[in-house]
């Protein structure tokens, strides 16, 4: 009965899965540019997001300075296109490498001396405040005045990751869709589990013979490394770089709403999340704009952050699968039912 | 008959406290282990220390014939030590058996074999039938049960049982009793803190006992209960089997 249960969940994770990406894949192509270069921020930020999940929704390590890793990212494209012309293929490997050995660095010194939870959070603000501080002085980099990429060519040039607005919004979706399936295979392998016992008991998690400080150190890498990607591509996608935006308190922030809107720890809780909370600012930011309200978006932000986190503290994700289960046609009822007795 | 874990005059204290008072004994391998004494003699602090919890501070563990107490409860698990927590610490977003399986990838990567492993675990522990539920859907003595599957799936040597059977009905007692038996049977070398003397005298073939802190007694159970010094400061005088 188990087997015919999961069998059920696991069908309709697929099709949910397959459908949310062909509607996204018809939006690339049928929507006018506006839409294409929001929904192009949406899905690198679910994309970051998910980053941001892998370490705090799974492996319990909590980041408030992914702008760090997403900056590293972006930094390695940014330069070693800009200033030598590399592909920013090269450039994304290397931002993976630099911000997967930065956070593996953090993670190791921190965790070396006992510095957790909270205080580690608190470790990650200031080594990306460190960050952007350096960049902001560094003529190599830019400095201030930021680094620009030149104007594309028009045409489509995969091997430099260069295109045109539906491009990137495609390269977006690939890596939001890379994003969540690879969430998904982490979190049913070996890792998902005792990263998913660490986050809930760490000691406990040790008594059963999980080696939690390669583990974090495991987790924190690879999530900023993740993190790297997608600063690169929005890197790329905003044609410049600036500390103050790309190593920022606020885009550390930016990372993290999708996840803890959507659904923290959840698969699809990024991709929900960004789709409810970015289209919403950029919408209240242009009203605000109409109606002479500066912060008008940042106001509405807020209020609708703290009744999620007041109204459905899980997130948005969890709440609709809640909802389709109580509303559900007879077959998936039957199989909940079927658990319940086997319960 | 091999020894398998040596406590060679082993203390630990809290501040001004001393917790293990220079206690020694040493559990041969297949057999079962009650330790006893009153609340706050001093017991969870033993497991703590043989487990790699807590650092004592003075005096060696040796499991194996290789000192372990330098070394951090996860090498201690993987050397072949699985324990239990008296407050029971579920994985709460974690279903039963995922809880189960945990312990299980101290030795394989495989997420199947582990999942077989966690149901064989379960069902030692007649759990099997709430595999699916949450912990918190638990009733206290089903999670002292859970914590015990959780630690059969490290397949440890030794294991190290905190008042697990505190809370079952006789008959369910009986029955991880005979489990217990069974293991025992099977090579695992069990040290167990029950405070049911009917249950020590069943399973126990040694028992050691605590009195704050310092050992005040240690051999069979029917030696042990009738020693004067148990029967004043844990039993009781009067005390009869
Ligand atoms: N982490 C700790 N910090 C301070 N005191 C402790 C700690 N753990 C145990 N103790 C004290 O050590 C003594 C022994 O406790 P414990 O080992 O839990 O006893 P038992 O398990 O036999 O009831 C008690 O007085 C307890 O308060
Ligand atoms: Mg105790």
């Amino acid at each position: 009965m188990q087997k015919k249960f999961d069998r059920g969940v696991e069908r309709t994770r697929w099709l949910a899965g397959i459908t949310v990406f062909a509607v996204l894949g018809l939006v690339g192509l049928l929507a006018n540019p506006y839409v294409i270069s929001l929904m192009t921020i949406v899905l690198l930020f679910t994309f970051l997001g998910q980053s941001w999940n892998l370490m705090l929704g799974i492996g319990g390590q909590l980041s408030i300075g992914h702008a760090l890793f997403v900056g590293l990212g972006a930094y390695s494209v940014g330069v070693l296109y800009v200033r030598y012309g590399i592909s920013p293929w090269v450039g994304l490997l290397t931002g993976m490498i630099l911000a997967g050995s930065v956070g593996a660095s953090i993670a190791w010194l921190s965790f070396r001396f006992e510095v957790r939870g909270i205080y580690f959070a608190l470790l990650t603000i200031a080594a990306a405040e460190f960050a952007r501080i350096m960049f902001s002085g560094w003529e190599f980099v830019g400095a201030m005045q930021g680094l620009f990429f030149p104007a594309p060519s028009g045409g489509i040039e995969i091997s430099m990751l260069r295109g045109d607005a539906r491009f990137y919004y495609f390269v977006a979706l690939a890596l939001a869709a890379l994003g969540i399936i690879g969430t998904e295979f982490i979190s049913r392998s070996y890792l998902g589990y005792v990263w998913r016992a660490m986050r809930d008991d760490e000691s406990a998690a040790r008594a059963l013979g999980v080696r939690t400080f390669q583990h974090k150190i495991l987790v924190i890498s690879l999530s900023a490394a993740m993190a790297a990607a997608g600063g690169g591509v929005l890197a790329l996608v905003q044609g410049s770089i600036f500390p103050d935006s790309i190593m920022g308190m606020g885009l550390s922030v930016d990372v993290l709403i999708g996840p803890v809107v959507g659904g923290l720890g959840t698969t699809f809780g990024p991709l929900v999340g960004s789709l409810a909370a970015i289209p919403l600012n950029h919408l209240m930011s242009a009203l605000g704009d109409s109606l002479r309200i500066p912060g008008l978006n940042n106001i509405t932000y807020g209020v609708v952050l703290i009744s999620v986190v007041w109204f459905l503290p899980d997130g948005i994700w969890p709440a609709i699968v809640r909802l389709c289960k109580a509303i559900q046609a007879p077959p998936t009822a039957w199989l909940w039912h079927s658990r319940k007795v086997e319960e | 008959m091999t020894t398998l874990l040596e406590v060679e005059n082993l203390s630990r204290s809290f501040g001004g406290l001393v917790a293990v008072k220079d206690v020694s004994f040493s559990l041969r391998a297949g057999r079962i282990t009650a330790l006893i004494g009153p609340n706050g003699a001093g017991k969870t602090t033993c497991f703590n220390l043989v487990a790699g919890a807590l650092k004592p501070t003075s005096g060696r563990v040796l499991f194996e014939g290789r000192q372990i107490d330098n070394s951090p409860p996860e090498t201690v698990c993987r050397m072949g030590i699985a324990r239990t927590f008296q407050i029971v610490r579920p994985m709460r977003e974690m279903s039963v058996l995922e809880n189960a399986m945990i312990g299980a990838f101290s030795w394989t990567r495989n997420v199947s074999e582990a999942r077989s492993k966690a149901y064989e675990s379960l069902e030692s522990v007649g759990l099997a039938a709430k595999a699916h539920a949450r912990t918190d859907q638990l009733t206290l003595p089903d999670r002292k049960m859970l914590e015990t599957a959780k630690a059969l799936s490290t397949r440890p040597k030794l294991l190290l049982l905190d008042e697990v059977m505190a809370g079952l009905r006789p008959t369910e007692a009986a029955g991880i009793v005979g489990v217990l038996q069974k293991l025992a049977e099977g090579g695992l070398t069990i040290l167990l803190v029950e405070h049911v003397m009917r249950i020590v005298m069943e399973v126990a073939s040694r028992v050691v006992v605590l009195h704050h802190g310092a050992k005040i007694a240690e051999g069979p159970p029917g030696e042990v209960v009738a020693d004067p010094k148990v029967l004043e400061s844990y039993l009781g005088a009067g005390f009869h089997v």
